[in-house]
């Protein structure tokens, strides 16, 4: 049994200078690339694939069968795309990760270039975080600098170059289609699959793309080995992660831990629910996937038991929400995330979120009409599973599983404004004047 | 209600400002914005690098940038402007100096964000997509800046402003209103939102060593951990 | 004459799969998607995005059917969209017939997608042929469950002159963006804003204006995109349709003209997957006003004591009889490019038969010596298949163009190749002065060729069996090009086609509108082709003598060697010299024309016969590929027009040699009687000089430079009158100039330059084009205001340019 906590990728977060290549080298850092370069291309993807390591970016798709499908033997070159757009309501451990420690997902990404032969790779980071683009920008630099990039890499004969490139805003170039034609220029619609990037991606190219901390966790598992990484996790769920907790909870951080913890033992660690309130509902991993509640405190958080809960793992983002909390009120704001956030390619996203955006109004104002709710869940079930791509399953499920658990909420809809029955002054953090509530931004 | 208002009617959509046709960009910008496009294997991979320089220098989408990202890139300039309605981070109005954001969705907004906002429109004096006269700040609703568990977020020029309240809501305002030198909970010393946009079109500043290396909360487990001397496996750190 | 086998035709056996849909059987091609093997069994699955010209898009998400199974054993969890979905072996596909998931998803879309439709079905031009209102009455629920608020959008905006965007019908399917980017390659209009405000855009400077705009308003499923032209003009089921061929080029577009009320309202691209697949260009759609002007001739004409009055018909008849007397053989016939196979029939057999010549000619443009043995020997006589279809374009590895700007002068063709080159990658050279627009999008490689040089430049093309080359009608002003072309075919195993602009150009040749040639590529010269018509048409003998081209006929009547000309719809400046023209029509003494409308020709004429529109015709039309494409009468009238058959016929009677046909029908029935000459005709090869020696321009007026030119597919024709949207979206009239020649005349883009021949000059603004060759100015050859057949120049002749602006 591993520790409670095993910080890997968030080891070297406090060392001073952390996001520099000196104290990453002195902590033991580009000795997994050193040692990845005398294996071969395979070899490595091997040890990927033994590790079980699964990707961190939402989906959990096993990192190293994903490297295993570029074709060999397409002609066209191959491109490795790290996925830093993070932008799912609740997630925000990429950011982190790569302001205090870039190093770690370059050596990864040299590693993983190398295993899939690609000499061109990308960072796509989402624009909006100026600072992480300075540290990354810096980083990629020192790498070119000690030799860690450009020709010829550590003597290998090994070529790679990385370029880091901002987003503008735009959730669903967290898509990685989407994201493709994003950082081909265009708009960042999803594309249709087949066929899958790792076919044609990137300029109709072999294509992977995996999220930051997925990479990122590459040179520990070619450090240790993977059986070093299966014994902690889960069976199915093996190694280390990053579980984000965020809200009414009294410390709220990044918490590293084997796959597998519950929030329960996650709560404690972070000091419980906020003085004097108790735990209402919450995501398991941001808010495209299915709201729990108390009930669901001893689930392990791994791909299975949350699976088993009927959410999803997602990215650990762990959203906590007390009882002063109004359930019709975050899943409206969550709504109309989904609706700004909507490409507008297909018909169910573009037109059930700005007609759902409009039936939570009434839910929240008390103005909604008898049987609403169920008319809600209707249009909500010809949006889920019919969509271009899965942004509007989120919308979708964040929508339906409140009214799940919480349905009556809803229903006090019909007659009563939220904001009346949850005075939304007490869930913020800071004293709000009730006034402002009423007359303000809310009323 | 949520605060936002429900519109309907959208009498300018559809494209950028047509009737400010000013331009800063100068031959130093179009000469940037070929080196952009030269450093992708494909040159249309720089458009959006080439927006958000277009952005630094006439502070907003202009149609002279609109213009000369299609002509260097080779496309139409439907097809740029296609592109730059998509994003939210492309003005398609003058931006301020200093550009405010109140993270507003659903777990920010109940810690507070929703009165941030309000009590930052209220001093500012103009709402969300707006610029106060005299250019100095334009203010924007945000959707999540993956900074939850510093929540209530604000960022200012995309710096982090962690664990806001209103007292450090009106201070952080006061400060950069007297051009006082304020920081970044995460980040550098705050310069202008103009600047930020020329960093993020690939343009180094050479500011990544200021600010700290993580905040609190993203080294919360590592302390806890040490504390209790937890960690992975046979001294598990890479 | 080349005889062209054709590569190995074999059809390879198709790989197919088997599969159910709602439990029928369906074999299909592998690759084939769910919702056209659906197609096959005759299972109709709703859809808007999906169409079978453009990539797939599953952005609607109306066509959702569940399949339990995938061929694999195992079902898919979601009902998927079937226009993304290929089929596999074994797989089960339910649509809305036998799945409630499928019947549901489908109805739901259906209510999300009027959620932000506006009520105004009774204003739309589309309703009553929406596809979109037709889903809500057939599938649609009764009622909306929707009670918020609509999107809404300022009314329609236009995104071109022609073109209107009224975006709260759009339901974003992103068929007209595909179509622009894909097929077309003009991405002048794109998917702009995001979500729920995602609308088709144009930026605010560069309007729509690609030649193929119209096809977006056919293919939108909604009325959110319309046309100026057609805008509140009709209801769908007020309207009549018929089918018709396009008079406009020789691409043989087959169409759909609606009218109502006697009157057309709208013409549309037909179905036609072997020829314009489904769609058309802006000429052919919105060009078919210019015969309701002021202009159009209703009584017949003849000129007394100088001037033109109104007359009747056996008036007129009994003064064209006489001046056509009077004249003997000693007249000429012009015939022009826009007359159906038949009506050129009916000309040539009254020129040989009637008037006892064979001065005709079709060939109302610069025409040089030796292209009409190259007509002769190459072209004529071919039928359909013998020679490059559209589909041989399609297959082609490498398409090498020759005097020829598909886009420009036969814009279906133009598409086929760019399918070609976006689709099968293809390659396509272009040997011309400078890289068009219309070639860059199909990624062509310029081969820079002076005018004039072109047999040089097509001698040094690397060509291989299986190539094809499309030789343009102005190759022939180049010495020596078509036979450079001919032979480098013969050398290479490759094929070549011989691409005329005009509708009616290639029936002419085959009708016996050449001097040279008989009907059904008879030679004139050859005894026995002579007395096989001479035998089928009743009469003793023909002339035995070749009859005189156009220039020729055109320098004799000037020169009072000719006594007459008889003149179809011909436009004097579209030949070389517009000044000879017109001196010919002055000075030949007497002249009958045969018009629809007044002209410079008619204005001259002594009689002048008002003859029916095309809309008012039937008849033939033969394409390049010598395919025949039927034109039906689509406005019948109690008083028929008289149609040039019936004048010619009249004329005949009169002159007491009977034209033995009044009826379109009947020209063709004795054409097709009559048959194509199955006697070899002699491979000759084409001359190497030209007809006219090239004009020297004036010396020290300024650089002189070669002339390029061609005609733009929005020009000056009159065929396009009237129709001023249209007009609006025409490509500026500009000089092209190379970087280094116009900074050797001293002017740069936005400059004007002075481009002067011996007989005058225009005055145009300046382009500096980087591909464009020195040593040579492009100016469009018949653009408003400045057709070129003014100066007396053709491609490839001398000119002097000065810098503008002073003059
Ligand atoms: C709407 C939407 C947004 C997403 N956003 C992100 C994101 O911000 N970061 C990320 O890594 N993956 C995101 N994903 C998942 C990616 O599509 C993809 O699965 C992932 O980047 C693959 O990397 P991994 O296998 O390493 O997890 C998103 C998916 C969807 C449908
Ligand atoms: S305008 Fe018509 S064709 Fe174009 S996206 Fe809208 S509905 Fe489709
Ligand atoms: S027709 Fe299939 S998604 Fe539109």
């Amino acid at each position: 049994m591993a520790d409670k906590l095993t910080p890997v990728l968030s080891a070297n977060w406090g060392t001073e200078n952390s996001w520099k290549i000196a104290p990453y080298k002195k902590g033991g850092g580009y000795k997994a690339l050193a040692k990845a370069l005398k294996m071969t291309p395979d070899e490595v993807t091997g040890v990927v694939k033994d590790s079980g390591l699964r990707g961190r970016g939402g989906a959990g798709f096993p990192t190293g069968m994903k490297w295993s499908f570029v074709p060999k033997d397409n002609p066209n070159p191959k491109y490795l795309v790290v996925n830093g757009d993070e932008s799912e309501p609740g997630t925000c451990k990429d950011m982190p990760l790569l302001l205090a420690s870039p190093h770690t997902l370059i050596e990864g990404m040299i590693i993983a270039s190398y295993a899939i032969n690609c000499h061109t790779a990308f960072v796509y980071i989402r624009g909006e975080v100026l600072h992480v683009h300075r540290r990354m920008q810096a980083a990629v630099a020192e790498a070119y600098q000690a030799g860690y990039l450009g020709k010829n890499i550590l003597g290998s004969g090994f070529d790679l170059d990385i370029i880091v490139h901002a987003g503008a805003g735009a959730y669903i170039c967290g898509e990685e289609t989407a994201l493709l034609d994003s950082l081909e220029g265009r708009r960042g619609q999803p594309r249709l699959r087949p066929p899958f990037p790792a076919v044609a991606g990137l300029y109709a190219s072999p294509t992977v793309i995996n999220n930051v901390e997925s990479i990122s966790s590459v040179p520990s598992i070619i450090n240790h080995g993977p059986s070093w990484f299966t014994s902690m996790g889960t069976e199915k769920s093996a190694g280390f992660t990053l579980y984000s907790l965020s809200g009414h909870v009294k410390n709220p951080g990044q918490f590293e831990a084997p796959l597998g913890i519950t929030l329960r033992e996650l709560l404690e660690l972070a000091g419980g629910i906020r003085e004097g309130h108790e735990l209402k509902f919450w995501t398991p991993g941001g808010s495209s996937t299915p709201i729990l509640t108390p009930d669901h405190l001893d689930i392990p958080l791994d791909y299975e038991g949350m699976a088993g809960a009927g959410t999803m793992l997602g990215t650990k983002a762990l959203q906590i929400f007390d009882e002063t909390t109004s359930v019709v009120r975050t899943t409206l704001r969550w709504a109309e995330f989904y609706k700004h956030e909507s490409c507008g390619k297909c018909t169910p996203c573009r037109e059930g979120n700005w007609w759902m955006v409009q039936m939570l109004r009434d839910f929240e104002a008390g103005k909604a009409a008898d049987g609403d709710v169920d008319k809600l869940l209707d249009v909500a079930s010809n949006v889920g599973g019919k969509s271009f791509c899965a942004l509007a399953d989120g919308a979708v499920a964040c929508v339906t599983s409140a009214i799940r658990h919480f349905r009556s909420e809803f229903e006090a809809g019909y007659t009563t404004p939220a904001w009346e029955l949850f005075p939304y002054e007490r869930s913020a953090l800071f004293a709000v004047p009730a006034k402002d509530v009423k007359e303000g931004v809310h009323a | 209600m949520s605060g936002h208002e429900f519109q309907s009617f959208f009498p300018d959509s559809g494209g950028v400002d047509m009737t400010d046709t000013s331009t800063n960009i100068d031959a130093t910008t179009l000469a940037e914005m070929r080196q952009l496009a030269s450093r992708y294997p494909e040159a249309r991979s720089a458009l959006l690098p080439m927006l958000h320089l277009v952005q630094s220098v006439d502070g907003r989408i202009s149609p002279a940038g609109i213009e000369a990202c299609a002509d260097i890139l080779g496309i139409t300039t439907a097809q740029v402007s296609g592109v730059a309605t998509f994003y939210t981070m492309y003005r398609r109005r003058p931006g301020g100096k200093h550009h405010i954001g109140v993270c507003t969705t659903a777990l920010c907004a109940v810690m507070g964000g929703d009165a941030l906002l309000e009590q930052v429109s209220e001093k500012l004096g103009i709402g969300p997509d707006e610029t106060t006269p005299d250019g100095k700040f334009s203010l924007e609703r945000l959707e999540c800046n993956a900074a939850c568990d510093f929540a209530p977020v604000m960022m200012v020029n995309w710096e982090f402003m962690d664990n806001m309240t209103p007292e450090k809501a009106q201070q952080l305002i006061d400060d950069l209103a007297a051009d006082k030198e304020v920081s970044s909970t995460r980040g550098a010393k705050i310069t202008s939102w103009r600047e930020a946009e020329r960093v993020l079109a690939g343009f180094s500043d050479g500011r990544a060593d200021e600010g700290p290396s993580a905040g609190e909360a993203s080294l919360l487990g590592k302390k806890i951990a040490d504390e209790k001397g937890w960690a992975a496996p046979k001294g598990g750190k890479a | 004459m080349s005889v062209v086998t054709k590569p190995d035709q074999a059809p390879a056996p198709v790989e197919t799969v088997t599969l159910t849909i709602d439990g029928i059987e369906v074999t299909v091609p592998k690759g084939t998607l769910a919702i056209r093997a659906a197609e096959t069994i005759g299972i109709a699955i709703p859809r808007f995005c999906d169409h079978p010209l453009l990539d797939p898009q599953g952005a609607c998400r109306q066509c959702m059917v569940e399949i339990p199974d995938a061929g694999n054993g195992r079902g898919f969890p979601k009902p998927q969209a079937s226009c993304t979905i290929e089929v596999a072996p074994g797989m089960k596909i339910q649509t809305q017939r036998t799945s409630e998931v499928a019947a549901k998803a489908q109805r739901g879309m259906l209510e999300l997608l009027l959620i932000n439709h506006p009520l105004d079905c009774p204003i739309c031009d589309k309703g009553g042929e929406c596809p979109l209102q037709n889903q809500a009455m057939s599938n649609g629920g009764g009622a909306s469950r929707y009670n918020g608020v609509k999107r809404t959008y300022p009314k329609p905006v236009p995104i071109s002159a022609q073109i209107l965007l009224d975006r709260e019908r759009c339901v974003l399917c992103a068929r007209c963006t595909r179509f622009s980017e894909q097929i077309a390659g003009d991405p002048f209009i794109a998917l702009v804003e995001r979500g729920a405000l995602q609308q088709v855009g144009r930026y605010a400077d560069e309007p729509y204006d690609s030649y193929f705009s119209g096809n977006v308003v056919q293919i939108c499923p909604v009325g959110a995109l319309t046309s100026a032209a057609y805008r509140f003009q009709s209801r769908p089921f007020d309207l009549v349709s018929t089918d018709a061929t396009c008079e406009h080029c020789a691409a043989g577009c087959q169409l759909r003209i609606d009218h109502r009320h006697g009157v057309v309202r709208r013409r549309l691209a037909g179905e036609a997957p072997a020829i314009n697949e489904e769609w058309n260009c802006d000429k052919g759609r919105f060009a078919f006003v210019s015969g309701r002007g002021e202009d159009r001739l209703r009584t017949p004409l003849v000129r007394e004591n100088g001037e033109l009055r109104a007359a009747s018909w056996p008036e007129a008849i009994d003064a064209a009889v006489a001046g056509l007397a009077a004249a003997g053989k000693k007249v000429g016939v012009l015939t022009g490019g826009r007359l159906t196979l038949e009506d050129s029939y009916g000309y040539a057999k009254f020129t040989r038969a009637v008037l006892g010549t064979n001065n005709i000619d079709f060939r109302a443009r610069p025409v040089a010596e030796g292209e009409a043995a190259f007509l002769v020997h190459q072209v004529a006589g071919r039928t359909l298949g013998e020679g490059l279809t559209y589909t041989d374009l399609e297959n082609a590895k490498n398409v090498f163009l020759v005097g020829f700007e598909p886009e420009e002068e036969s814009p279906i063709v133009f598409l086929r190749l760019r399918k070609a080159v976006r689709k099968k990658g293809q390659s396509v050279t272009a040997v011309a002065p400078l890289l068009s627009a219309g070639n860059a999008k199909l990624k062509a490689t310029l081969v820079p060729t002076l005018p004039g040089a072109e047999a040089e430049a097509v001698a040094g093309l690397k060509l291989a069996a299986g190539d094809v080359i499309l030789v343009g009608e102005r190759a022939a002003l180049a010495p020596g090009a078509l036979s450079a072309v001919v032979e480098a075919a013969e050398g290479s195993g490759a094929r070549f086609a011989w691409v005329p602009r005009r509708a009616g150009d290639r029936g002419a040749i085959e009708a016996g509108c050449l001097p040279s040639l008989l009907p059904g590529a008879r030679p004139v010269t050859d005894v026995a082709a002579r007395v096989d018509v001479a035998t089928a048409w009743g009469i003793e003998s023909l002339p035995p003598l070749e009859g005189l081209e156009a220039p020729a006929m055109l320098a004799a009547a000037a020169d009072g060697d000719l006594a007459a000309l008889v003149i179809a719809g011909v436009e004097l400046s579209d030949f070389a010299d517009a000044q000879l023209a017109r001196a010919a029509v002055e000075k030949v003494g007497f002249v009958v024309s045969l018009e629809s409308r007044r002209s410079e020709v008619t204005e001259a004429a002594d009689v002048v016969f008002p003859v029916a529109l095309l809309e008012e015709h039937s008849g033939t039309f033969w394409n390049w590929e010598h395919r025949p494409g039927r034109v039906n009468t689509v406005i019948k009238q109690v008083n028929a027009p008289m149609t040039d058959l019936r004048v010619l016929a009249a004329l005949a009677d009169a002159l007491g040699t009977p034209l033995g046909f009044r009826t379109a029908a009947q020209a063709l029935a004795e054409f097709t009687e009559l048959g194509t000459w199955d006697q070899p005709i002699k491979p000759e090869v084409a001359s190497r000089t030209r007809g006219h020696a090239p004009k020297k321009a004036k010396a020290a007026a300024g650089d002189a430079v070669k002339l390029a030119t061609w005609r733009m597919l929005l020009d000056g024709g009159r065929g396009q009158d009237g129709e001023e949207a249209l007009a609006a979206t025409a490509k500026p009239t500009v000089a092209r100039l190379s970087p280094a020649q116009a900074a050797a005349v001293g002017v740069d883009t936005g400059d004007s330059v002075v481009v002067t021949s011996p007989a005058g000059w225009y005055e145009l603004a300046v382009e500096v084009t980087e591909s464009m060759v020195d040593g040579a100015v492009w100016v469009p050859t018949n653009s408003p205001g400045t057709p070129i057949g003014e100066l007396g120049v053709v491609h490839g002749d001398d000119v002097v340019l000065s810098v503008g602006g002073a003059q």
